[in-house]
């Protein structure tokens, strides 16, 4: 039965203001199933305010293989944080 | 009527609900580790552990009223089958999944209009309880229509399931919605609603799913059974209290 049914990624926001979080994954006929199976297994213990259920196929992810293309670049780019900067003194609030 | 009697008949009342609570969720239990998927698993013993907390409650309630040394456990372990006095339904077998879909939603919409009208009793310990209980049971029969409806207007095996369930559980039905002469001086108390009141509106929400699962209603007027709120019960419910009472009875007293 569960072979049959897709994959879901199931997101919890714990507090109002936070962001959701992904929590895990679960199999479901439909949205509505989704949501609810999300209900049952991941908010027994108090742990959400708001669910977000997302099809497991329309998430796109970045490719390990990829990593260094994608990532290492970034390394010797120190300039792009804000503490490579020095402050000068006249600048109070910053 | 006096007090006096008032007091007797709300002990069997609390008794009478909690066993009803108590059984359903004994019956939801054996799903546990059974479901038909992980998330179902869950699902069921969730219903089956928010139905336990009410009978909790309510036999902690039963034996404030009784006074006679027996505490919640001694009234869920120690009394016999015929002492019990929940309803008919809930101690009917799991069956297929459509049959304890079936069995959930028939008891479900009940629960939920008769909650609502005991959150106005007199009595404010079962006031209290309704009102808390309501949340649960709202999301129960959410569940539980969603499933009926599912199934009903699935494939054409899980049609013909659902409707056989829902066929086969529609003679322990009527028993819900007719009172015994103790809910009847109860009611007419203002300390429960009015259960033949709650006939219609039972019928019309659960003829609301069921046509939209593309179901057959079973007859309003088909013949029922009664007897389980004055103790009389089908073979099952004593299978039901063997395996849950067996601890207690072995080993009395027992705690861990």
């Amino acid at each position: 039965m569960s072979t049959n049914w897709p994959l879901w990624e199931v997101f919890i926001r714990s507090r109002q203001g936070l962001d959701h979080k992904h929590v895990g994954s679960l199999h479901a006929a439909d949205a509505k199933m989704a949501m609810e199976n999300a209900r049952d297994v991941y908010t027994r213990r108090m742990e959400g305010v708001s669910i977000w259920v997302v099809l497991s196929g329309n998430i796109h992810a970045s490719n390990p293989d990829e990593a260094g293309s994608f990532y290492d670049p970034a390394e010797d780019k120190v300039y792009r944080h804000p503490t490579f900067y020095d402050v000068p003194d006249e600048v109070k609030n910053m | 009527m006096t007090t006096e009697a008032h007091t007797t008949d709300l002990q069997r009342y609390v008794l009478h609900l909690a066993d009803t609570h108590l059984v359903l969720a004994q019956r939801l239990g054996e799903w546990c580790g059974h479901g038909p998927v992980l998330e179902q698993d869950i699902a069921l013993t969730n219903i089956g552990l928010d139905l336990l907390g009410q009978s909790t409650t309510l036999y902690q309630y039963a034996a404030t009223l009784l006074n006679d040394g027996r505490t919640e456990d001694d009234l869920a372990f120690m009394r016999r089958e015929h002492e019990y006095t929940n309803v008919l339904l809930v101690e009917q077998p799991n069956g297929d999944f459509g049959v304890t879909v079936a069995r959930q939603f028939y008891f479900d919409v009940f629960q939920r209009l008769f909650l609502k009208g005991l959150a106005n009793s007199k009595d404010e310990a079962l006031a209290g309880m309704a009102e808390k209980a309501l949340k649960e049971v709202t999301y129960h029969l959410k569940w539980s229509s969603e499933w009926v409806i599912r199934l009903g207007d699935g494939t054409d095996e899980s049609h013909a399931r659902m409707q056989k369930a829902l066929n086969d559980l529609w003679m322990y039905t009527g028993e819900l919605t007719t009172p015994t002469a103790y809910e009847t001086a109860l009611a007419e108390a203002g300390y429960i609603p009015n259960l033949a009141s709650l006939r219609e509106l039972w019928l019309e929400q659960v003829k609301q799913v069921i046509t939209e699962a593309t179901l057959v209603m079973p007859a309003a007027d088909a013949w029922m059974q009664q007897g389980g709120k004055t103790g009389r019960h089908t073979e099952h419910l004593g299978y039901i209290l063997t395996d849950m009472q067996y601890l207690q009875r072995t080993y009395p007293g027992m705690k861990w």
